[in-house]
């Protein structure tokens, strides 16, 4: 167990190094928070409110949904598929560790790191710039923190899923770049879940996107009520199981067809 | 004479490399595709909700979408050169640019293409041509040459802010995270202009001019008469940004002093 947390302090430390590139990712942020600040408002116009959400609801939504994605984001994927095209990964399954456990403390790492320099001030940056509510509630301050560690896992094990395949694709950074626009849509980032159509939200039931944002940002606005709000987090953690099945089932079958080119 | 035959040799050259890696190309068209379709959505989704954004039906938002795309594709296929300050300047590629008998832009440029971007051109065409039938818009026989005019102006707005930032890299040597930026502040005019408050609006139409690339040009074809005056500066103002920023494009290669080594 220690090794794995000596890894996410490495990496925590090493994204340390480099925070001054950080800056700028906050103010781009800042700059999407803030069109869809004017875009939901003019949406609202003079209407109260729109599925049970009121204007700023939303864009306490839009902000956190933007600062949380600055938690969970990281391109694991897009590192799992360099060290596989570059044979790289030959060694990492000769060593002594499990390589997507690895993986993902080194994602938990860079999450951590972002939470404390990104998200956080950033929060408190876009507060003092546009209205949002913050909940004065404990208890939702807790939930929301929950959903945000099962919302990291489930793009974690995306990210993994998507890294592997790399094994059967060879080049798959198209493959990488849809998944993202995909996940942005799915997962409520852009709108939440709510505001699709009936048929769409009874599909996107059976998928584990909206666990990624759509759950937390509706905890953090509490716009979810009571059992709704076990309900959705519950639905996180089934996903987080079932979605182990995938992956360890291509993580067995990728390391016996695994062909390292060059290396 | 000379710049368009080495254009065309360039391209030739790029689509030759290109085409040997077909799948490649392939799966890049559909995943620039696919962004334009989730944004595409996204207006759907918000207009199942309201009938009017700011006195802007659905159809018209769609339409400035679509408009908004052209321009794009084109500055995107051409003037992408949001990585010049790291590529150019910092591995001393620079210093082969200017041994080139042509302009150095002009020589980046060429380098730079990304062809498959204009693929963009169509489907924004398709979207325009969607939304302007359900809006029963009328084409008049000079209505063509307006939307070239128009799209050119817009693609050198976009094309002046990204030299303009390219150059001060010969000056200053940290202005690299300033480019992505700019990508996210150009979304902001993709929508009517008059959703901003007025800070926002002005800097939109003097200072950043994206407004010039989607709304301003996309109202003279929704038959928007109050917007007519900025539909037609869109030239105008493509012109002056971009002949401002080809000026400090060359007063910074003056100052270029290559990376050492």
């Amino acid at each position: 167990m220690g090794k794995y947390i000596e890894m996410i302090r490495i990496r925590f430390l090493m994204m340390l190094a480099y925070r001054t590139n950080y800056y700028s990712g906050i103010l781009i942020y800042s700059i999407n928070i803030g069109a869809y600040y004017f875009l939901w408002n003019a949406i609202y116009g003079d209407k109260g409110s729109i599925e049970g959400m009121s204007a700023l609801q939303m864009t306490s939504y839009i902000a956190i949904a933007w600062m949380a994605r600055a938690f969970y984001f990281n391109n694991i994927d897009r590192e799992i598929a360099q060290e596989i095209k570059e044979g790289k990964v030959a060694v990492e399954l000769i060593r002594p560790y499990n390589y997507l456990l690895m993986k993902t403390m080194q994602g938990l790492g860079e999450g951590i790191f972002r939470l404390s320099f990104f998200s956080f001030p950033g929060m408190v940056i876009v507060a003092l710039i546009f209205p949002i509510a913050f909940s004065a509630d404990p208890v939702t301050w807790l939930l929301f923190a929950v959903a945000l560690v099962f919302s990291f896992l489930i793009n974690m094990q995306i990210n993994l899923l998507t890294g592997i395949l790399t094994f059967f694709f060879y080049n798959n950074t198209g493959l990488i770049r849809a998944k993202r626009v995909i996940i942005d849509l799915f997962s409520g980032l852009l709108l939440p879940i709510s505001f699709f159509p009936g048929w769409a939200q009874q599909i996107m039931n059976f998928l584990p996107f909206q666990g990624i944002s759509y759950v937390p940002s509706m905890i953090f606005t509490e716009s979810f009520s009571g059992s709704e709000v076990i309900h959705a987090v519950l639905l996180q953690i089934v996903w987080v199981f079932i979605l182990v099945l995938p992956i360890q089932t291509l993580w067995l079958i990728a390391r016996k067809q695994l062909v390292v080119q060059g290396g | 004479m000379k710049y368009t035959q080495l254009f065309f040799q360039y391209a030739a050259q790029y689509m030759k490399t290109r085409l040997t890696y077909r799948t490649d190309m392939v799966v890049e068209i559909v995943s620039d595709l696919l962004s334009q379709a989730v944004n595409f959505i996204f207006i759907l989704l918000v207009f199942g909700h309201t009938s009017m954004i700011s006195g802007w039906s659905r159809e018209e938002i769609i339409f400035i979408y679509g408009f908004f795309l052209v321009p794009f594709a084109i500055f995107g296929a051409f003037f992408n050169i949001w990585d010049f300050n790291e590529r150019y300047i910092v591995k001393g590629e620079m210093d082969r640019i200017l041994t080139r008998p042509i302009h150095s832009l002009f020589q980046i440029v060429l380098e730079r293409m990304e062809l498959e971007s204009l693929f963009g051109v169509i489907t924004g065409i398709a979207v325009m041509f969607y939304a302007g039938s359900r809006l029963d818009l009328t084409i008049a026989w000079y209505d063509p040459f307006v939307f070239v005019l128009l799209v050119l102006g817009g693609t050198l707005v976009y094309a002046s802010i990204f030299i303009l930032i390219a150059s001060i890299s010969f000056w200053s040597d940290s202005p690299t995270s300033i480019m992505p930026m700019m990508y996210n502040i150009g979304n902001y005019g993709r929508y009517p202009v008059n959703i901003y408050n007025s800070i926002i609006r002005f800097l939109l139409t003097w200072i950043l001019p994206f407004a010039f690339v989607g709304v301003y040009p996309a109202a003279y074809f929704l038959g928007r008469e109050n917007w007519y005056l900025y539909a037609f500066l869109t030239p105008v103002i493509g012109l002056v940004f971009f002949l401002f920023s080809i000026f400090m494009w060359n007063a910074g290669v003056t100052k270029y002093r290559g990376a050492g080594n």
